[in-house]
């Protein structure tokens, strides 16, 4: 076991120096999503302007996995439709599994690949993109 | 205590974890077992297995004989006075649950006060806001003191005659203090109310004699102490179970069964519906006979001498909180890194072979009373060592330095 494939200097990055720290509007899409296991808890905000996710911003508790992951989430979904932050969600879920993906957008959300060789922590660097998901579902409504 | 002849007999413990030797040191969430445990539930399977109480053949008797002796094995373990008051649960949460669901539902009502504390686990926090809840009942705490213990300042303070139920924690599985029990029973029954105590870390750890506690439920897990998953008891008083209503119906618990209407078996049997778990029963037998051979006055002196190691060591590294008072501590040291969540730290300590625990410990309202949102935890029992604690310090000074590096 390699901590080096977990603790990449990318991911330590984000951890340090989070992007889209903060919060939106009033108006903005809030999710709060908890992981019940171990208390990390995330506040997810989503502009939305026709189908479109036009600003991202986190604000929350958790380890570095679960922080930088959420960075790197708000990142990537910027400007993107719905459907296309699915996709990217889709492909997140794939790279947890151990499936090769690629991330065009954003290169460093590949850098949690190590993640899936320690199972313990999946459900760290998933809990933002669930509160996504939640977030783009609840839209559809 | 022969610490080297003790971790002979745990089988688990001799293996290697990410390339080093195992430190467990997380059996306040699940004690290892040793080899006498395991050898008791095999033979019972491969010897005596059949269902208790019923059936005239001979594995039918032997398995009841089985089942029937462990419950004596817990009635003197505990110094617990007749068998009849040890009911057999899954663990300390059922217990708990059962006096929550029967005991406090029909005794309790509207201007009625159950007291707990904000220490409790969620099993013994939840069951008594479900019942404040139901039975109109107000769910009231003891204040804790600024170092996590209890004064019975307090105590008198929060119990009143208007108290129906005291439900206390007798050794914090974050803080790791050992409660003044017997002062807040004393304190209960002058007021009138039931006193029930959560024995799942006491029990593993402690002596416990429950005639000198004079408490009036005590609930604890087997597989903390040795013995099997799937096992644990509730020790109630003959009175009160017996004016106790089952939660569970079915098999095995009744006494007639009409089309419309049945009456219960006397007690414990009233309360064990269904087959029982036989297999856990006997396991857990087998761990308490295992714990009297050692003594349970031994494990409590190595312990506290443990604890009280670990906790000097870590309170003297630079960049370490550690929670909860430095008196009057078994067992476990609950601590942060400071900049470094809890996940992580435990993470890089397996990859040392270290084993702790990190999260809220099912403990959410002292994580925010201790306005943390999660903490690292070591828990010891009788198969650690000083060398134990010592590769955990290593394995500590390696996380900070591997994320001082990664972050700094």
């Amino acid at each position: 076991m390699q901590l080096d494939d977990l603790y990449r200097r990318v991911i330590m990055d984000h951890y340090k120096n989070p992007r889209n720290r903060g919060t939106l509007n009033e108006e903005s899409v809030t999710i709060n999503l908890n992981n019940p296991t171990c208390g990390d808890r995330i506040s997810l905000q989503l502009q939305v302007v026709d189908g479109k996710v036009t600003d991202a911003k986190f604000s929350g508790e958790g380890c570095s996995i679960s922080m930088s992951s959420a960075s790197m989430m708000t990142e990537a979904v910027k400007g993107k439709s719905f459907d296309e932050a699915l996709t990217m969600a889709d492909k997140f879920s794939a790279l947890m599994k151990g499936e090769p993906v690629e991330f065009e957008e954003l290169e460093d959300i590949e850098a949690l690949s190590g993640v899936n060789k320690f199972p313990a922590r999946i459900k760290c660097a998933t809990l933002a993109w669930n509160a996504l998901r939640k977030g783009i579902e609840h839209q559809h409504e | 205590m022969n610490i080297n002849a003790i971790r002979e007999q745990f089988p688990i413990l001799h293996q290697e974890i990410n390339g080093h030797p195992l430190v467990y040191l997380d059996s306040a969430a699940s004690s290892q077992k040793p080899r006498s445990v395991i050898d008791a539930v095999n033979r019972y399977y491969e010897l005596n297995n059949a269902n208790v109480h019923r059936g005239v053949h001979t594995l039918g008797s032997r398995a009841t004989d089985a089942y029937e002796g462990a419950r004596e094995k817990v009635a003197k373990f505990l110094n617990a006075g007749a068998t009849e008051q040890i009911i057999f649960t899954r663990g300390t949460t059922t217990a708990l649950n059962l006096v929550a669901s029967s005991y406090a539902r029909s005794e309790c009502g509207e201007g009625d006060e159950i007291v707990i504390t904000p220490m409790e686990h969620h099993s013994n926090l939840i069951p008594w806001q479900q019942a404040a809840k139901a039975t109109g009942a107000t769910l009231k705490y003891i204040p804790l003191q600024p170092d996590g213990s209890i004064s019975i300042e307090d105590v008198e303070k929060t119990i009143t005659p208007q108290t129906k139920v005291v439900s206390v924690t007798h050794l914090s599985n974050v803080l790791g203090v050992v409660n003044p029990i017997k002062e807040i029973t004393q304190i209960a029954h002058r007021n009138g109310a039931v006193m029930v105590v959560d024995g799942a870390q006491s029990a593993p750890h402690i002596k416990i004699d429950l005639k000198d506690l004079d408490v009036d439920f005590f609930a604890f897990s087997g597989h903390k102490m040795c013995g099997p998953t799937g096992i644990g008891a509730l020790y109630g008083k003959k009175a009160l179970l017996n004016k106790m209503e089952p939660i569970e119906y079915g098999g095995e618990m009744i006494d007639f069964v009409d089309l419309y209407e049945s009456t219960w078996k006397e007690i414990p049997y009233r309360f064990e519906g269904g087959t029982p778990i036989i297999a856990g029963a006997v396991g857990l037998g087998a761990a308490i006979d295992f714990l009297k051979e050692v003594g349970l006055d031994e494990i409590d002196k190595h312990e506290r001498r443990l604890t009280s190691y670990a906790y000097e060591k870590l309170s003297s590294m630079e960049g370490i909180t550690v929670y909860g008072p430095k008196q009057n501590r078994v067992g476990l040291v609950t601590f942060n890194l400071d900049d470094v969540h809890p996940h992580d730290v435990a993470t890089v300590l397996d990859s040392k072979g270290v084993a702790v625990r990190a999260g809220h410990h099912c403990c959410q309202p002292l994580m925010r009373w201790l306005n943390v949102s999660s903490t690292a935890r070591a828990s010891f029992y009788l198969y650690n060592s000083e060398d134990d604690i010592d590769r955990l310090v290593d394995a500590l000074l390696q996380t900070k330095e591997f994320f001082g590096h990664a972050i700094g």
